[in-house]
């Protein structure tokens, strides 16, 4: 029983380090050019390094049915974008300063942040 | 004698909505399709060809899209001739891309409803007999051979149902279970994968399980499958129906115009027209884009933009906006906006941003769905480890089945749908009455709103003087008195003149021939027509002149106590007529402002006109607070010095001097009928002049708002009662644990009850008009 219980309580603690304590790598790109895949829940990329101060393209490309998927927002960007399906659509993104910057769907499902430098 | 109401009621008809469907700011971006650009080398060509435009500040191709957006105000027929002379095709692409849109993302949803019935059918079916089988007193247990046998059959057909039916559920944790992030996918594929890895071992390997425990549970997956993706295919259809408004604002986009070109009408498609093309509407047609009226008469139902139900009457000069319909006659228009710049267009954008945005009562939602999904893994493991510690036998099976339990009912969805899906009603429902709400914040802001402040001009009142009172010192004619009268004040350029000719020319009164034409600066203007001497001015300028008023002079005193200007005409220095003019009431000002006072809105009017008018004007209106000779950078401090007492202020204002106070003000109104500047700091824009909109505006906010805090207790309360229960809380005292199936129900009717309440608000009406 004692196993079981440590075992439980590892589990635990991994599901803590895994979806809140680690930090995940990131993409950094140019600010052009970068195709970020809307599917199965998720962006991906989802952390996008970026430089300040320069204009962005980012080109989001759906390939998730569910209505989830559809919408995609910047709220403190004030964007608010519907994804087609299966054809990118492309947010530009004005000139940012150091930060970050988080991006979601409607219900905050499907997240992503860019990270400003 | 008064020859004020009828006159001015039609003017109010005819001219008031007219400019307000125009006074969308013109965005200086345009994006245009081109054709013919075969290899990524033609995209510095055209680049370079669009910058080489006078006026163009950027322009940059897409080339995957085959689009280029250009920056700069420039017009559109400039640009495609640029494109054309570097040897490719362009032409505008906005005008059909909502509606494109729209038919595609209804195709898409259409095909993911039937994917997702199939889905659930085949799930069921396998699904139904085995729970039906299971209540009816079939034995779940494995304990002979050949209920392994049987039971690992129905196994392998759960697994092929989970691969069927439930495939994006599992690929989709897993896909974000790698990024680190967790949602409703993690929660059922692990709640039904480890009901069917548990039954798997039940089957393959009795002997690690307890006699007690060797229970299968194939159709608790079978059944959650189906179920919750019956739940999804609901929502997608009462999903469907919220974004209702703005399908209908889209619908009124129309497919092609009738153009003139080389003296011959020509239909096209909508996203061929160009600038300046000059357009014909005949009756019963939808305008298909803005432009001036430059032939015909007609009257234009713009009910679907505005909310006003009064079709308006539009003449050569008047503005028509795209998706208004052409009622009565056959008109002949030069376009001044197309594709997506049309006012049409513009709102869909405006409501479609609107639409997505979050007020702030949704933000603590989105903080706790950010930690969610773990939090309920985290509950049901330690359910689990209760259940294996403290629970009676079947323990293993009891942990089991808690812990699949608490991940099925466990909902995020409705926690997460419960502030977008109401927001999005809301603000298409506002739309619908000719009100549109900027973001979610001023959709929340304005249902709190406890002062006020209206601006006079413009606002209260029409904005534009008129005639409204003639009366004449004998027995003179009073068309020939105000004929003589306009035609002396053509040719000044004083409002209250323009108030003159005005009222002459609706009546049909042609201008005289004036010469020695004077005006006598601060008093009035002189000259001669028709061989007569004429004079017309303020009192002083009678007196000076030595004419004697007199019983005149009274009622000039009563009409000013009345707000408005009066003025002494004078004919071969003879006193022949006072005519009075003034800025009229909006005829519903008064029973709007009445609504707002009692929804127990504090109602301030603030005018930099003169204390005797600003008094007059707020009594007829009913306003006892009010600020006159308030200088328009007054305006802001005024509003600062009401949110000082701890009031929410809304600012309701028409003109440039508005702006900043607009901006200051909690929420900032914009009446339609006023200019870009003001719309462009405005929270909210009234697309038609009356003041019913503010108080529409107040009520749709107050009900979306209190449609958002229902779905929130609801989602909260399902939640919060769901999970502890499904833990076994009730365990030890009735002996109550739910079944993963009903979990599963449940789950799929929480997101269903959320959209389907926020669905509730379309049948919201405001309260009078």
């Amino acid at each position: 029983m004692l196993m079981v219980n440590v075992a439980g309580a590892t589990v635990i603690a991994l599901i803590v380090w895994w979806f809140w304590l680690y930090k995940a790598g990131e993409v950094g790109r140019d600010n052009t050019g970068l195709v970020i895949v809307v599917a199965n829940g998720t962006f991906k990329p989802s952390r996008i390094k970026l430089n300040a101060n320069q204009a962005t393209e980012l080109h989001f490309l759906r390939k998730d049915a569910s209505p989830c998927a559809e919408m995609l927002l910047f709220p403190d960007l004030d964007i608010s974008e519907s994804l087609p399906l299966n054809k990118p659509r492309t947010i530009r993104l004005p000139p940012l300063t150091k930060g970050e910057y988080q991006f979601h769907c409607q219900m905050k499902m499907y997240r992503g942040v860019l990270k400003v430098e | 004698m008064n020859e004020s109401t009828g006159h001015g009621h039609q003017h109010h008809t005819m001219k008031a909505p007219d400019n307000s469907l125009a006074a969308i700011a013109v965005p200086s971006q345009q994006e245009l399709m081109i054709e013919g650009a075969g290899c990524a080398s033609c995209v510095t060509k055209i680049e370079t060809a669009l910058k080489a435009v006078p006026g163009v500040t950027s322009a940059q191709m897409n080339f995957a899209q085959r689009t280029v957006t250009v920056t700069g105000s420039v017009e559109r027929q400039a640009l495609i001739k640029a494109v054309e002379s570097a040897g490719y095709n362009a032409k505008t692409i906005e005008a059909d891309t909502h509606a494109e849109a729209l038919e595609e993302r209804e195709k898409a949803e259409w095909d993911y409803y039937k994917r997702l019935l199939l889905e659930m059918s085949i799930a069921l079916l396998l699904g139904v007999p085995l729970m039906l089988y299971g209540i009816a007193g079939g034995s779940m247990a494995v304990s002979t051979d050949a209920e392994r046998i049987a039971w690992l059959i129905v196994g392998l057909l759960t697994l092929g149902i989970m691969v069927f039916s439930g495939k994006h559920f599992y690929v989709g944790a897993w896909q974000s279970f790698r990024h680190h992030t967790a949602n409703m996918n993690t929660l059922i594929a692990l709640g039904t994968g480890t009901a069917w890895l548990y039954s798997m071992v039940v089957v393959l390997a009795p002997g690690i399980v307890p006699e007690m425990a060797r229970h299968v549970y194939f159709e608790a997956t079978a059944m959650i499958i189906g179920l919750i993706n019956l739940g999804l295919a609901l929502e997608l259809k009462a999903r469907g129906r919220t974004s209702q408004a703005i399908k209908r604002l889209i619908g009124l986009q129309a497919k092609t115009a009738r153009v003139i070109r080389d003296d011959k009408e020509v239909d096209i498609a909508i996203e061929q027209v160009l600038l300046n093309d000059r357009v014909r509407a005949r009756p019963g047609e939808q305008i298909p884009v803005d432009g001036i009226v430059v032939h015909g008469h007609t009257a234009i139902d713009e009910s679907m933009l505005t909310g006003e139900s009064m079709p308006v009457e539009k003449g050569e000069g008047a503005t028509v906006a795209a998706g208004t319909l052409n009622k009565t006659g056959s008109i002949v228009f030069r376009a001044t906006r197309v594709g997506k710049d049309t006012a049409l267009a513009q709102i869909i954008n405006l409501v479609k941003r609107a639409q997505n945005s979050k007020p702030p009562i949704g933000r603590l939602a989105d903080v706790i769905s950010g930690y969610f999904v773990p939090v309920v893994m985290i509950i049901a493991i330690i359910s689990a480890l209760m259940w294996l510690n403290f629970g009676p036998d079947p323990a293993v099976a009891l942990a089991m089945v808690s812990a699949t339990t608490v991940l099925i009912i466990a909902c995020p969805c409705a926690l997460g749908l419960a502030t977008p899906m109401s927001v999005m009603v809301g603000v298409g429902k506002a739309a619908e009455a000719g009100v549109l709400i900027r973001n979610g914040e001023a959709l929340q802001m304005a249902s709190k709103i406890t002062t006020m402040i209206l601006d006079k001009t413009g606002t209260i009142t029409l904005g534009s003087p008129r005639v409204t009172d003639i009366f004449m010192a004998g027995s003179g004619g009073e068309e020939r008195a105000l004929q003589l009268a306009a035609s002396l004040e053509s040719g000044s350029e004083h409002p209250l003149a323009l108030a003159l000719v005005e009222s002459a020319r609706a009546r049909g009164l042609a201008p005289l021939q004036v010469t020695n034409f004077n005006a006598i600066a601060g008093h009035g203007v002189e000259g001669e027509a028709d061989g007569k001497k004429l004079l017309f001015g303020n009192e002083k300028l009678m007196r000076d002149r030595g004419i004697a008023c007199g019983s005149l002079v009274e009622r000039a005193q009563l009409l000013a106590a009345d707000a408005k200007t009066p003025m002494y005409f004078a004919v071969d220095n003879v006193i022949s007529a006072l005519i009075a003019v003034a800025d009229p009431i909006k005829e519903d000002s008064v029973a709007a402002i009445k609504r707002l006072q009692r929804n127990g809105i504090r109602v301030v009017m603030l005018t930099g006109d003169n204390h005797a008018t600003a008094r007059a004007v707020a009594t007829k209106v009913g306003i006892t607070d009010f600020f006159a000779e308030v200088l328009p950078q007054q305006k802001t401090d005024k509003v600062v010095a009401l949110q000082a007492q701890g009031e929410i202020v809304g600012m309701t204002g028409d003109g440039i001097n508005d702006a900043p106070a607009l901006a200051m003000a909690h929420v900032g109104f914009a009446i339609g009928t006023g200019t870009d500047v003001a719309i462009e700091s405005a929270d909210i824009t009234l697309m038609r002049g009356s003041l019913h909109g503010l108080a529409d505006a107040i009520a749709v906010s107050k009900a979306t708002l209190r449609n958002i805090k229902q779905n929130f207790f609801g989602a909260f309360i399902y939640n919060m009662a769901g999970v502890p229960i499904a833990a076994g809380v009730l365990y030890p005292f009735f002996g109550l644990l739910l079944s993963p199936v009903v979990a599963g129900a449940a789950m799929a009717l929480s997101s269903v009850t959320v959209v389907m309440n926020a669905n509730r608000l379309r049948l919201f009406k405001a309260l009078e008009h």
